[in-house]
Formats: structure tokens, C-alpha cells, sequence
């Protein structure tokens, strides 16, 4: 689905992304881990051309990015902050979105009845707690039924119950066929969502497997164990 | 073309609904209708309210706008994870605050008179060229203020550099203008003056309102140049055009800047 070949990034001196090469399976949920710095949200960012690399190139199904716009039509993306214009209520984010991509796809808005929005999606931004927020994030990513879905950090800010109820919608995406690509500090989440883990370092993928060979690997029950050793090694390396 | 019309209208939708730009359109109302109760006539009342036009609109037009901006980062990110093309997208943005903030001057600025029943003969050509002006201003100081918020990423380095770039162009210019000519007194300086207001969209805009006021030399030593050098419509040709590059041209960087920008 993603083929990511020798992505080079600076940001004045600091050298973020260095020939990253990835590649990202069709069908699967891909967890994108590492250390603070290690580049993974200048990486998703590149996945949407928001940031454009120095080097190297990124295919998204048949696509290069940044030869054409029209690849993010296939792509739901929830960031990790969101602040929407305080006045505008989320019918208008959605109908706004749905006309920029002139979506012929019928939307898939089974997260407002999950997550209760209906009576906030009236109000502007600007009165809605930050939990709506997110939730409203999450639906925008959702709601074109996206081939992939780029999340970082969905479930930051969410209860327990939207949390599992997003968690779920996630899974239930790649039961269709959809890809995602997420990110999140909680290891635990992670473990339960993800089929891949892309491990990076230093803006190099450290590793790339499955779950089950990562923490075989490292020898550890968990995910969040398994990482802490690859890190360990990483830094004794 | 639809992108753009799509992102000014929600920028326009979200802006009409602000506190902040009803506040500036009451402003506006406010300086007329007092201005009209004080004067003795329409006129001097105009002339009063262009100073307060041309001091307040690039004041507001580019510290809002750079604001505006650096408020609208993580939403121009998700509109930016769309598929449309950048400039487009800079095209909405722009346009999504620059036309509330002229509609906003505009209607301030309209009401007090259209009340009067002032709005034709003499004034009234003189009033629709100080809102046209007014939009003009508003248009060349958000252009800046866009430039500004694309190229500084800390905002209160950013915001430093909006009030800087006002300050500049609403007071300092003239002074130093004025310090040059006092400092060359012995050589012929009206064509370097000229070249020098052209330079200054705060100055193009007092020329233009100025040379229907025929009191030029009352708003500063760039205005009395600029019309013993051109009366009439050759110099209102003259600083309506060099106000429109001064739109263009900052316009076109901005968007540039946008397009290679990283997020």
C-alpha cells in the first residue's frame, strides 16, 4: 500500500528522516513507535505531503506523493492536535470537507450515533469540551471511508468508552480491507490494534515485523517491554 | 476555483460569527456617526475618518491577520491532508479574512452616511473611495500578515514583526521621508520622494484619498508631493496601480512561501 525509499529530511541542522525506507502492507494495522525525535510524526507527515522531503520518494497505491492531490482522496487522517475555527460547528467541518473532496462516496457517519455527537455537531467548536473535539476529529478521519487512515494519537483525550469505541471502528476498518497507519504512546493500545510494528531510531526504521515476531525476538510477554529493549539496544549500538 | 470559493466561504462563515469582527465593524460605526454629529459637514468629516482609516485598518489588518493565522495552523494541516492544492487552499485563507475584515470597515463605514442620505453627490464619490481604499489597505496588510505567519514560527516574534511593519508604514515613514528632504534640502528631490511613496502602500492610499480632497499638504509632506507632481486622475491612476502590486506582490510570495512550506 505504502513504499517509502530512501526519505531524507532536515530541518535546518537537525537531520530527522535519514533514507528511511518502509514499507507498508495493505490490510494491516502498522504502528509507527520510537523514541521522542526519532521522526515518526515528520514521517506521517510526509505520508500526507505536508512535509516535503529532500530526498527519496513515497508511493501510495500507484501515486508518488506530490505529483498529484488527488492520492489524499483515499486518505482519512486524524492529527494528533486539532483546533477547528471556534465558530464553525462540526456540520459545517463535515459539509465543508465533503465539498472539498467532492465525495461521491456515501459517508459513513456511524460514529456520530457512537459517540453520541448528534446535538454537539450543531454548536460552534469553540463551546465543546476537548473530548468532543476529538471525537469530531475522529469522525472527519472516518467519514470518506478511507482506503488508509493515518491516526497519531487517536485516542488521546478520549474516555474509556470512546476510546474502545474508536479502537473498535479501527479494527472494524481493517476487517474491510482498509490499511491504517497509527501512533500512540500507549503501548498497551498499540498491542491490541496493531499487526505491525515499525520500529524507528534516529529517522531510520529500526525494525519492521509483526508483533509477534518483535516481542519473540526480544524475548519479552509484551509490547511495551519489547520496545524497551529494542531501545536499549539501540542505544548500546 | 471551487476550492478557493469553498475555504473563503467557511473562513468568511467562521469570521462573521466573531466577537472580534463585530467589534471592528462597530468601531468603524462609531467613528462615523460621532465624526458626522461633530463636524460641520459631510466633508470634514470624511477627512477626518480617512485618518482614522488609514492609522487603524493596517494596524488591525496585519496584527489580526498574522494571529489569524498562527490560530488556523493545525486546521490549515487537516485542510492541507485534503486533496487540494496548496495554493488554492492559500487562496481561500486569504480571502476567507480578508473580505470579512473589508465588509466589516465597509458597513461600519457606510451606515452613519447612507442614514444621512450621504451617500451621493461629491461625498459620496469621496466615500466610496475611502471603503475602496480601506480595502485595499486591508487587503495589502493581510497579504503581509500571511507572509509574516509563514516565515516566523514563533508568534510573538511573529507579532512583534506585524506591529514593526505597521509601525513603519503608518509613522515612522513619513518622518524619515521628511528627515531625508530636510537632510538633501539643497538638490532636487521630488522625483526620489515619489519613488519613496510608492514604496509605502499607507502613503498610496492617503495620495488617493487625498487628491479628492485638494488638501494635501494637510496629511503629510508625501501627500503635497505627490500632487504638485500629479493632479487629477494620472496620479490617482498612478497610486491605485502601485497599491494593486502592492496587493500582488505580497500576495504571490505568501502563496509561494505556502506551497513549499513544511507543516
Amino acid at each position: 500500500m505504502i513504499d517509502v525509499i530512501g526519505l531524507d529530511k532536515h530541518f535546518g541542522t537537525l537531520h530527522v528522516l535519514r533514507a528511511l525506507d518502509l514499507r507498508i502492507a495493505r490490510g494491516r494495522v502498522t504502528a509507527i513507535v520510537g523514541p521522542n525525535g526519532a521522526g515518526k510524526t515528520t514521517l506521517i507527515k510526509s505520508l500526507l505531503g505536508l512535509v516535503h522531503p529532500d530526498a527519496g520518494s513515497i508511493r501510495i497505491k500507484d501515486t508518488m506523493v506530490n505529483a498529484d492531490v488527488r492520492y489524499r482522496a483515499g486518505i482519512g487522517y486524524m492529527p494528533q492536535i486539532v483546533r477547528f475555527p471556534e465558530n464553525l460547528s462540526g456540520r459545517d467541518l463535515i459539509a465543508l470537507l465533503t465539498h472539498l473532496r467532492g465525495a461521491a462516496v456515501a459517508r459513513d457517519e456511524e460514529l456520530i450515533d457512537a459517540f453520541a455527537l448528534g446535538e454537539h455537531l450543531s454548536k460552534p467548536v469553540r463551546t465543546l469540551s476537548g473530548g468532543t473535539r476529538q471525537k469530531i476529529n475522529a469522525l472527519l478521519a472516518f467519514l470518506f471511508r478511507p482506503e488508509l487512515l493515518v491516526l497519531d494519537e487517536p485516542t488521546a483525550g478520549l474516555d474509556p468508552l470512546s476510546s474502545s469505541l474508536l479502537k473498535d471502528r479501527i479494527l472494524a476498518a481493517r476487517g474491510v480491507g482498509g490499511t491504517v497507519v497509527l501512533t500512540s504512546h500507549v503501548m498497551s493500545e498499540l498491542e491490541e490494534l496493531a499487526d505491525d510494528v515499525a520500529f524507528l531510531v534516529d529517522g531510520r526504521v529500526a525494525y519492521i515485523g509483526t508483533l509477534f515476531d518483535l516481542k519473540h525476538m526480544t524475548n519479552q510477554s509484551n509490547l511495551e517491554r519489547a520496545i524497551a529493549v529494542m531501545m536499549r539496544q539501540g542505544m548500546a549500538a | 476555483m471551487t476550492t478557493i470559493l469553498k475555504v473563503t466561504g467557511y473562513g468568511v462563515r467562521n469570521l462573521v460569527r466573531s466577537r472580534w469582527l463585530l467589534l471592528y465593524a462597530f468601531f468603524f460605526l462609531a467613528s462615523a456617526e460621532g465624526l458626522l454629529r461633530f463636524s460641520s459637514d459631510g466633508t470634514k468629516a470624511l477627512l477626518s475618518l480617512s485618518s482614522v482609516v488609514l492609522f487603524v485598518v493596517p494596524l488591525v489588518s496585519v496584527v489580526f491577520g498574522t494571529v489569524y493565522l498562527y490560530n488556523a495552523r493545525e486546521f490549515t494541516e487537516m485542510l492541507l491532508a485534503q486533496p487540494v492544492r496548496r495554493s488554492h487552499l492559500f487562496a481561500g485563507l486569504y480571502l476567507g479574512l480578508m473580505l470579512p475584515l473589508a465588509i466589516a470597515l465597509g458597513t461600519g463605514i457606510l451606515i452613519p452616511f447612507a442614514l444621512r442620505g450621504l451617500l451621493r453627490g461629491a461625498d459620496g464619490g469621496t466615500l466610496v473611495i475611502l471603503v475602496f481604499t480601506g480595502a485595499a489597505l486591508t487587503a495589502v496588510f493581510t497579504a503581509l500578515a500571511f507572509g509574516i505567519a509563514l516565515r516566523i514560527e514563533d508568534r510573538l516574534r511573529g507579532v512583534g514583526a506585524a506591529i514593526g511593519i505597521w509601525l513603519l508604514f503608518a509613522l515612522f515613514y513619513d518622518g524619515l521621508l521628511l528627515l531625508l528632504v530636510a537632510l538633501f534640502a539643497d538638490y532636487p528631490m521630488e522625483k526620489p520622494v515619489l519613488a519613496l511613496v510608492l514604496a509605502n502602500p499607507v502613503d498610496l492610499a492617503r495620495v488617493l484619498l487625498l487628491l479628492r480632497f485638494d488638501l494635501a499638504a494637510l496629511m503629510g509632506y508625501t501627500g503635497a508631493v505627490f500632487q504638485q507632481l500629479f493632479g487629477g486622475w494620472t496620479g490617482s491612476l498612478l497610486a491605485a496601480t502601485a497599491l494593486t502590486l502592492w496587493i500582488a506582490i505580497p500576495f504571490a510570495c505568501g502563496q509561494r512561501r505556502f506551497r513549499r512550506k513544511d507543516f
